[in-house]
Parts: structure tokens; C-alpha cells; sequence
């Protein structure tokens, strides 16, 4: 019994973790550098790529929910908000919705004659940080005020008021005849980025698919950057022991804030991406499910793990995306069933959980520290074992 | 301000507590209890089980706030302030059941205690300027530095914490106190779980922290050899009321002191 759940414990730090620093350096670069190349060896419409490019857009979600859930331990369970903020602030500030204003900054020819505001995408994106950043320090401030679990009662909920006030956002009105969102009919026609020499379009998903890369990289570097700083040290001190931390100096609620809202900007990029990708901003999709969706990925990578929020993303995006729709979609039907995956893809989700809680509790690439602590407690586990029946032998 | 604010204590009580009560609910676990911790001195708190000591800990350090009273750090008024506002005046502390960052090693446990002592911010920390690059370096530097100094094996500084042994536990606990660079340092039961041999360490130790680092300490202690040996004024606590206070010697001959811990003769 021991044996192979200290297998499962140790297989994947052999590979990562335990490089000198140049040699992951080098891997680092050449990692980068098959991201890079890859969409050539796949047609520019493939449903490879564009599964892809939700995949990675999952995995920086997945990133941003990581610095709030695993770092410092807050469970967060309505993470969609900032994913309906960052798309919102594609839609109010890189479409027409806002119809009778005229502000156009750095855009392409065609949207400058347009009326509403039309901002770059890098412009969108940054706003997008700061808007979801704001959001969550306001959700945070009467949150974070909470422990364990009353922490994720409360977002659960803002996550809710978020989601119905995309929906019915269409009867706010902010002026002019103008509403705050579209409800469920969407804000649609949203300005595809635009950068001097790369043609965004949806006949071409290679652009789309860079972008998101550069995204995903610079996402990455902040958080290896923040897990290994004063910072990241004192969101473990925090989760591992609220009262030891605060009588060392680490002010419990601002730096709580500081991972609340730096997840939740993650999120926000992720989700003005999804905007402009998707063309459409629809209330419909802010849905509680997307919430534990991220989640799962986060659990499923390894909590607290960078590279495992990243693996836990592309795999489940991939998964969501490319194998149940497009690969194994008709699989029942072959065996005579009259349903298609697609049809139970979340029975799918929940079945891959319950399994990973099963034999990989600490998920797929494991927290160093999480590691640490589990294999030092299943060694002294199994030293207790060996020793059993020696004793009881020995009274024979 | 009252005129009572107005009697300023004097400058030599570096930590002073005035008339303060903690109450949970109907429960008193500190009764208008009043004290002076002189700077550079060592002072014990003693009394049996549930006279209120740790609770009195927690209110010096911002744990709990005082339901009436107030605590003076030199001239400060720290009676509202939040524990890491504390630390960062200058009071650290270790825990009467060792309260160590079970996932973290020893060094960056010790590191977690200069924390307040740092600069780095969000920016500073993702773009790492030489400024927070040096300050990073020199805080592991200090905890090793530390590490060493209360005698913790060079072998297992990069050890996860929840690893080590009881009294290498302890060891980096205090280390983690130190680092906070405090004026005033707290140490509940510090010799808890230790043999004779190792609590006359520890009592050599602290004397020794309190020349060096010119240190003010206070400590809970059971031990009646730590308490005689190290103390230079001992305050008695009984069902959460000050029953004694004063010099090691006439504290053990009080007869309420003796009442406390034996029970009453008849």
C-alpha cells in the first residue's frame, strides 16, 4: 500500500524542481522558443489551436486563482467576477457599446471611424488589471475580514452579484440612452486587438495565439517572481498560521488584499482576452460552474504549485476544448449509447476530481513544500508500519 | 485627555500595563491587572494553570484587546494596536505551544520574522531592483547569522521546520522572535518539555540576549530554578488577579504566593 503512493508522491520532481539554476534557465528558453513555433506545425483554423488558445487562457486564469487559493489560502469561489470584469472592460472600452461617445487611442483605421470607445487591446488589458485589482480590493476589504470557510461563503456570493448584474445590467441605464451591459444578449462586435503588422482575424488564429502566449509568460514571470519574494513568503506564513504571522509582523488583511486583488487582475487579463477572442461579451457566461472549473484546475495541477496551475489549466482547457468535443465526442455512440459526451463533460470533470483526490491528493506537480511535508509524513507512515509486525513477531 | 493620561509613565518601564481586564463573555481572565516591565531587565510571569498569563501575553503582543486598561510600549499607547503594528514597534514573541510555519524551512521561518523590518513591495518584489535583491540577501544572511546563534545545527537550516526536533523547534521559534529586531522579547514557557540541563542552558542564554542585544525579556515560566535564577522581579498572577509582586526572594516567602500554588492549610 505504501509503496506505490510513495511513487505517485515523487514521480514528477525527478524531472522538475531539482535543476541547477542554469539548466532551467535553458529549459525555460527552449520551452519559450517551442511556444513560439508551435502554431506552424498546425493550420491556421485548426481546432487544435484554438483549443490551444482557450487552454492557455484557462492556465492564466488558473495562475491568478493559484496566487489567491494556494498561496495564501483563501478559498475563492467566485473567481468568475474578475473573469466577467476583464471581458466587461473589453467590451465598454473596445467596442461601440458606449455609442455615443468617440474616443478612439491607438487603433486600427476601421475602428477609429467607429463611434463608442475604442481603446489598443495592451490599453484594455492593462485597465482590465487595474479595474479587476480595484474590485477586488472593494470585495476583499469586508472579506478578507473573515477566515476558512465564511471566506468562501461571502465571494461565492459576490461572485453571484457580479454575475446578475452582468445579466441585468441591460435596465441600468448610465446616460444617453446607454445601459451597463448588454445582459444576455451580449455586447457583440468587439474590436479584434490591433497591432501594426499582425492581422487579427479569425481566418488566422496564429496572432491570437502569440498573444495569449506573451500573456501567459509574463503572467508566469510575476508570480515565480512573487512566490519567491518577501511577499510570497508571507502569504504561506498566512495560510500555514494566521496568529504566528500577524505576531510577526505580517499585517493579516493588506497583504491578504495584495494576493486578492493581483489573482483577480490575472483573471481580468484572461478575461479580456476571452472577450475580444469570443467577439461577444455575454452575461450567459459568468456562470457559478466557471468558478469551480478554475478551481478544479488549481486542485487538480496542485495547490499552491505555479507549474501545476499551469498543467491543471491546459489540461482541463484541453480536455473542456479538444478531446471531449472534437476526439471522443461520438464514443458512446459506438458502443450503442444515445448520448454524447458533451452532454455529461461536467459528470467527466467530477469523475477526473474524485479520482485525483484519490491517488494524487496533492495534484499533479505538487508545491514543493506540500511535497515536502506529505512525503516526510508518509515516510514516517511506513517506518511505523515496518516496525508493526516486527513487534507483534517479536511476542510470539 | 484625562488627567489620568496626563502621569506618564516613566521612561525606564519600557512596557507598562495599567488596570487592564481582559473578560470572554462572563469569564474574567485578567482582572485589573497593573505592571512595569523596567528596560533591560528580565521579568517572570508565574501562576498556576489558568491564572491568566497567556492571556496577558496576547493583550501585550495585540492578540486580544483589553476589555478595560491600557498598555504602554516606552511612551506609545499600543493598547488598539493590531499585533504586527506591535512587532513593528519593537515587542516579538514566541508561543507556549511552538507555532512555527510547518511548511517553511528554518531559515525562511526566521525570515518571516524581519519581515517588518522590509522594504520590498508588489513592484519592488516582481522587478527586483539591487535595492531588494541586497535586502532579500541580507535577510537570509541574518537568519542564518541567527540560526547559529541560538544554536541551531548548520545541517538542518534548510530543513522544513514541522522536520525538526522539539528543541531545535524551540531554537528557531526564538531565532524567528529575534528577527524581528524586537527591544522587548516575550517567551511563553520558553523551557517547556526541556530537561534540567537544558533549561540552566536556556537561563544562561537569556542573560546572555539581554547583554547583547540589549533586550528587555519577559517570560512565562513554571519552572520554579528558571524563574529563581534568571528574574530580577518576578509578578504573581492568580484567577486572572496580581496577588504579588517584587524580587525573586520575597515573592517565594509571600504567604498568598504559597496559598496560591499549594492550596490553603487549615
Amino acid at each position: 500500500m505504501s509503496g506505490w503512493r510513495a511513487r505517485l508522491l515523487t514521480w514528477p520532481e525527478a524531472a522538475a524542481g531539482r535543476l541547477p539554476v542554469r539548466g532551467s534557465r535553458a529549459l525555460a528558453g527552449f520551452f519559450i522558443v517551442v511556444g513560439i513555433v508551435l502554431p506552424f506545425f498546425f493550420g491556421q483554423t485548426s481546432g487544435f489551436l484554438n483549443a490551444t488558445i482557450i487552454a492557455i487562457a484557462y492556465a492564466v486564469m488558473s495562475l491568478g486563482l493559484n496566487v489567491v487559493v494556494g498561496f495564501a489560502g483563501l478559498l475563492d469561489l467566485g473567481y468568475v467576477a474578475f473573469y466577467a470584469l476583464g471581458a466587461y472592460s473589453v467590451g465598454w472600452f473596445a467596442s461601440g457599446f458606449f455609442f455615443k461617445l468617440n474616443i478612439h487611442v491607438l487603433v486600427s483605421p476601421v475602428a477609429s471611424t467607429l463611434p463608442g470607445i475604442h481603446l489598443n487591446f495592451i490599453l484594455v488589458l492593462i485597465g482590465a488589471a487595474l479595474i479587476c485589482a480595484a474590485a477586488g480590493v472593494v470585495i476583499g476589504l469586508p472579506t478578507l475580514r473573515l477566515r476558512g470557510d465564511y471566506i468562501a461563503i461571502v465571494t461565492l456570493a459576490f461572485g453571484e452579484i457580479i454575475g446578475t448584474l452582468a445579466v441585468n445590467g441591460q435596465s441600468i441605464h448610465v446616460g444617453g440612452g446607454m445601459t451597463l451591459t448588454a445582459g444576455n444578449l451580449g455586447i457583440s462586435a468587439v474590436d479584434q486587438p490591433y497591432f501594426p503588422g499582425l492581422r487579427f482575424n479569425l481566418l488566422n488564429l496564429r496572432p491570437w495565439y502569440w498573444l495569449i502566449f506573451a500573456i501567459l509568460l509574463f503572467v508566469l514571470f510575476v508570480n515565480l517572481r512573487l512566490r519567491d519574494s518577501r511577499l510570497g513568503r508571507a502569504w504561506v506564513a498566512l495560510r500555514e498560521d494566521e496568529v504566528a504571522a500577524v505576531s510577526m509582523g505580517i499585517p493579516a488583511v493588506k497583504t491578504k488584499l495584495l494576493a486578492y486583488s493581483i489573482g483577480a487582475a490575472f483573471g481580468g487579463m484572461s478575461g479580456a482576452f476571452f472577450g475580444t477572442y469570443f467577439t461577444v461579451v455575454n452575461a450567459a457566461q459568468f456562470q457559478f460552474g466557471f468558478s469551480i472549473f478554475i478551481l478544479a484546475m488549481v486542485i487538480i495541477g496542485g495547490l499552491g504549485s505555479i507549474w501545476g496551475a499551469v498543467v491543471g489549466g491546459l489540461a482541463l482547457g484541453y480536455i473542456n476544448n479538444y478531446l471531449i468535443p472534437d476526439v471522443l465526442n461520438n464514443l458512446p455512440s459506438r458502443f450503442g449509447l444515445h448520448f454524447q459526451l458533451t452532454q455529461v463533460e461536467f459528470g467527466i470533470f467530477g469523475f477526473l476530481l474524485v479520482i485525483m483526490m484519490l491517488l494524487r491528493p496533492q495534484g499533479l506537480i505538487p508545491e514543493r513544500r506540500r511535497q515536502l511535508e506529505l512525503t516526510a509524513e508518509i515516510a514516517a507512515e511506513d517506518a511505523q508500519l515496518a516496525e508493526a509486525p516486527g513487534g507483534a513477531g517479536s511476542t510470539t | 485627555m484625562s488627567a489620568a493620561e496626563t502621569s506618564a509613565p516613566p521612561a525606564a518601564a519600557v512596557l507598562r500595563a495599567e488596570h487592564v481586564t481582559k473578560e470572554f463573555g462572563g469569564l474574567v481572565a485578567v482582572a485589573d491587572v497593573s505592571f512595569d516591565v523596567p528596560q533591560y531587565s528580565i521579568v517572570s510571569l508565574i501562576g498556576p494553570n489558568g491564572a491568566g498569563k497567556t492571556t496577558l501575553f496576547n493583550m501585550l503582543t495585540g492578540l486580544y484587546r483589553p476589555t478595560q486598561g491600557r498598555i504602554f510600549l516606552g511612551d506609545r499607547n499600543i493598547t488598539r494596536s493590531r499585533p504586527d503594528v506591535i512587532t513593528g514597534h519593537g515587542v516579538a514573541r514566541t508561543f507556549q505551544n511552538i507555532r512555527l510555519f510547518g511548511a517553511m524551512t528554518a531559515v525562511e521561518n526566521v525570515m518571516i520574522g524581519h519581515h517588518a523590518r522590509m522594504r520590498a513591495g508588489v513592484f519592488g518584489s516582481v522587478i527586483r531592483p539591487p535595492r531588494v535583491r541586497r535586502e532579500e540577501r541580507e535577510t537570509r544572511e541574518r537568519a542564518r547569522e541567527l540560526l547559529a546563534y541560538v544554536g541551531l545545527p548548520g545541517t538542518v537550516f534548510d530543513r522544513l521546520s514541522s522536520q525538526l526536533s522539539y528543541g531545535d523547534q524551540r531554537r528557531v521559534e526564538l531565532a524567528r522572535a529575534l528577527a524581528a529586531e524586537p527591544s522587548v522579547l516575550l517567551l511563553d514557557e520558553p523551557t517547556a518539555g526541556m530537561n534540567p540541563r537544558e533549561s540552566a542552558a536556556l537561563t544562561e542564554f537569556m542573560r546572555k540576549l539581554r547583554d547583547e542585544l540589549k533586550l528587555t525579556i519577559l517570560l512565562i515560566e513554571h519552572d520554579m530554578k528558571v524563574v529563581m535564577g534568571v528574574s530580577e522581579r518576578v509578578t504573581v498572577l492568580d484567577h486572572g488577579r496580581k496577588i504579588a509582586e517584587g524580587q525573586p526572594g520575597e515573592v517565594r516567602t509571600d504567604p498568598r504566593v504559597i496559598e496560591a500554588y499549594l492550596g490553603k492549610q487549615d
